[in-house]
């Protein structure tokens, strides 16, 4: 073990800043990262053990104990529910005689929940040892199992391919793209070099004013100006870097998934032109560890640009030098947001900084950096090829182009679609076969949950501001107990625990919300979750916090008959039960569990 | 109006909240002016008499006593106060929570380093001893609270306040450092 692990470490250049590659490899190598491991990590890498504990811990998918031979991790997001994941678990269980969260005696096969993986649009899906399993019924699950085991390796369980580059030699995956519209931009047609070519033969602050011009506002969900944040970093001096927000982990959206199977060439190139007019020689691309499936086939892409010398240096001859690297995550979707993003790619917790300074003063390494989504650096090639005027003439007067939308749920056509700003979600819901609908959801859990008395509101930063994420919930849903306290789990289980009011309300309102589904809540328990969703939004640090009461907040205010029907008219009711409360200590003490009151 | 009476109980607290209110020092004379004591540590009466108008307890609830004089207090008192950080949140007692009841009693009785003699290994069960809980409980988990005073202990110018307030039905004005102690 000791020789493997010191070559790992050697490498990654024996750097601690390195240390999320280093764990990954170990945790591939062996299954798990021991106690053992930790302590020659840390020795060879000259920190603390608690340093190398720190960030393991911190990530879902590093173990103490090993994770069985094959290793699966169930998507237990609201889709995936909806498509029925319950039937898959119970098979798995079943075959394997083991429960989730456990390992089979002769460490064949462990099962776990993960939160969603990017795959909302052919649910029920799993990751088993990083292979993508999708569209999962009993059936497979038997077959798979049986595959199990034979030893089979899992690429070899499977023989049909997705379609695109999913089918290329170094993804051979079984994910489909599910592409259902293309628009003029980011999924329309494309030529490599092409955006590059023109950047360079303007000035920096020429493309910085013609992105400024085309009011491009960043795809992650925020919808911060591009131009505008581009300008505040080309202002900073030294060593800059840029960064694509790769970590896709807003359940409910796969769009850069498909961006980064079908476009990746054109998001390195967009991130080439960021690193061009910011004046940075280096990016950074964190993918989430749930694209792992991606790896080989990126790093193709990589070396293939810098073979036409698109990347590396002496850019198309202009004398441009950048080059990029990919940084993986290892599952925890605080890491989408852009300060905790940071933190990880330098081996620590994904855990926010506090701003300012803002990644644009100080990011990577402490140094000035520019991070946009994967599908704002698509866009900003297209935009610097076509002109800023082209691109305002698509969209809303305040929301300039196409927005891809992630679409799943109820509805019988999920997939992508490249939109332009402006559509409603009635005509939305007609674009993809739903009919029947009780809500939307906008913009993912930490969105808003839409009813159709609002159908007719916009998609656009002005009215209805959305990363992509759009769940269709349909009539038949228990929107409380299969949404709303799906979302508020996920929140729990992801906030990173810095913040008080995040680490205990996303907990206390999941525990609230299970009350009223078990038809335990009071009247009074409403306002308290309102009352108490506020404070975590005003007093949380990041984005998480401050967002994570919507599902409640969001469903109270707009199907509040939902929960009246649900919630007594009493003015206080206990959950306290004697009998369960003594039992326990009854037996330990051995004596009979007999209350006389 | 006839004097309101008040009772008070310690739970699952420390006494420490009780020592606070007596740290009313000489205002304590105008106490008696103002209420009338029922069952209380302090005046030592054991059970109820009466029906009362404010019952105020110290700690959450660790065993099934607690639970039933908590009880006891919600029927008997018309206004219930939790007082200190026990009652309110189970306190330290309640650091317990994350430990296996087994694991709590077997350390207590067993294995601590301060048991002395226990050879036959025998753990308390006999049919009079309140039993303990899975885990301490907050005291508004189980009944209806009205009021909370927080600290640990509160300060005693807070109780004093709080119980003159209900008293005399005038208006509770709390300046900041009765209350936060950051
Ligand atoms: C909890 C949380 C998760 C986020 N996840 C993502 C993500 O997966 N992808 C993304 O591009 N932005 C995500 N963001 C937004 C980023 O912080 C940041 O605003 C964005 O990457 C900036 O790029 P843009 O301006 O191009 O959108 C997240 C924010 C928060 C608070
Ligand atoms: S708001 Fe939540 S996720 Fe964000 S920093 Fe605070 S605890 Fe972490
Ligand atoms: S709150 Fe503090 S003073 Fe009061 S009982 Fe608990 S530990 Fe003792």
């Amino acid at each position: 073990m000791k020789e493997k692990i010191i070559s790992i470490i050697e490498s990654y250049g024996r750097t601690s800043g390195r240390l999320m590659d280093i764990l990954l490899s170990v945790q591939a190598e062996f299954r798990c990262v021991s106690e053992e491991a930790v302590s020659l990590i840390a020795s060879e890498l000259g920190v603390s053990e608690a340093d190398v504990n720190q960030t393991k811990t911190f990530y879902h998918f590093f173990t103490t104990k090993p994770v069985g031979k094959y290793a699966v991790y169930m998507n237990n997001s609201v889709t995936s529910v909806m498509k029925g994941m319950y039937d898959v678990v119970d098979e798995f269980e079943k075959q394997a005689g083991i429960k989730f969260g456990q390992t089979t005696p002769d460490g064949l096969l462990s099962l776990n929940y993960t939160a969603c993986i990017g795959m909302s649009d052919q649910e029920p899906a799993a990751l088993i040892n990083n292979v993508v399993f999708t569209e999962l019924t009993r059936d497979k699950v038997r077959k798979i199992y049986s595959d199990m085991r034979d030893g089979k390796p899992v690429e070899a369980m499977f023989n049909e391919f997705g379609d695109g580059n999913n089918a290329n030699q170094l993804v051979k995956t079984m994910v489909k793209n599910n592409i259902r519209r293309r628009g003029n931009v980011t999924l329309g047609e494309y030529e490599v070099g092409k955006g590059l070519t023109k950047a360079l033969s303007m000035s920096s602050q020429e493309v910085i004013d013609e992105i400024k011009n085309s009011n491009l506002r960043g795809r992650g969900g925020a919808g911060f100006p591009t131009g505008l944040k581009w300008q505040f970093c080309s202002k900073e001096t030294g060593d800059k870097y840029v960064m694509c927000n790769a970590d896709e982990g807003e359940p409910g959206t796969f769009k850069d998934r498909v961006l980064l199977t079908e476009r990746a060439h054109m998001i390195f190139e967009g991130m080439a032109v960021a690193g061009y007019a910011i004046g940075a020689k280096e990016g950074v691309l964190y993918l989430r560890h749930e694209y792992k499936y991606l790896k080989a086939f990126m790093e193709s892409v990589l070396a293939e640009l810098r073979n036409k010398n698109i990347l590396g240096n002496n850019i198309l001859g202009k004398g441009f030098n950048f080059d990029i690297r990919v940084q993986f995550g290892a599952g925890a979707y605080v890491c989408g947001e852009e300060s905790a993003l940071i933190e990880s790619s330098e081996g620590k917790r994904g855990e926010p900084r506090n701003r300012p300074p803002f990644p644009v003063q100080r990011g990577y390494n402490a140094k000035p950096t520019v991070i946009n989504n994967v599908e704002t650096f698509c866009s900003v090639v297209k935009i610097i090829e076509n002109g800023s005027a082209w691109y305002r003439g698509m969209g809303t007067e305040e929301s300039a182009g196409t927005k891809l939308l992630s679409i799943s749920g109820d509805c019988k056509m999920p997939g992508v679609y490249e939109i332009e700003w402006g559509m409603t979600i009635a005509d939305m819901l007609q674009m993809v076969g739903a009919e029947d609908v009780q809500a939307v959801q906008v913009a993912g859990p930490s969105g808003i949950c839409l009813p159709p008395s609002q159908f007719n509101r916009k998609i656009a930063i002005e009215d209805l501001p959305t990363g992509g994420s759009m769940i269709v919930i349909g009539a038949n849903r228990d929107l409380i107990k299969d949404v709303v306290l799906n979302f508020m789990e996920f929140f729990e289980d992801e906030s990173c625990g810095s913040c008080v009011t995040c680490r205990s309300f996303n907990m206390i309102l999941r525990k609230q919300v299970k009350k009223v589904v078990d038809g335990r809540g009071i009247k009074s328990d409403l306002d308290n979750m309102l009352a108490w969703g506020e404070i975590m939004r005003k007093t949380s640090r990041c984005g998480l916090g401050q967002t994570a009461s919507n599902p409640v907040s969001t469903t109270i205010k707009n199907f509040l008959d939902l929960y009246n029907a649900r919630v007594k008219d009493a003015e206080y009711q206990s959950d306290f039960d004697m009998h369960k409360a003594i039992e326990e200590s009854c037996e330990v003490v051995g004596r009979p569990a007999n209350i006389h009151e | 109006m006839s004097k309101p009476i008040i009772a008070t109980a310690s739970l699952a607290g420390c006494f420490g909240c009780h020592m606070s209110i007596l740290d009313i020092d000489d205002r304590i004379l105008q106490l008696i002016e103002l209420v009338e004591f029922n069952k209380s540590p302090i005046d030592d009466i054991k059970t109820f008499t009466k029906q009362c108008d404010i019952g105020i307890i110290e700690g959450g609830c660790c065993n099934s006593e607690n639970v039933h004089v908590l009880k006891d207090f919600r029927k008997n008192c018309k206004i219930l106060i939790s007082l200190g950080e026990c009652a309110i949140m189970g306190g330290l007692p309640a650091m317990r929570n994350g430990i296996p009841v087994k694991e709590c009693i077997e350390e207590a009785y067993l294995d601590g380093p301060t048991v002395g003699e226990n050879k036959e290994r025998i753990l308390p069960n006999d049919e009079e001893l309140p039993i303990i809980l899975d885990k301490v409980y907050p005291l508004h988990e189980i009944v209806k609270i009205d009021y909370y005073l927080p600290g640990c202990p509160p300060r005693a110018d807070l109780i004093w306040k709080a119980v003159v307030a209900l008293a005399t039905g005038d208006e509770l004005n709390i300046p900041y450092e009765l209350v936060k102690f950051d």
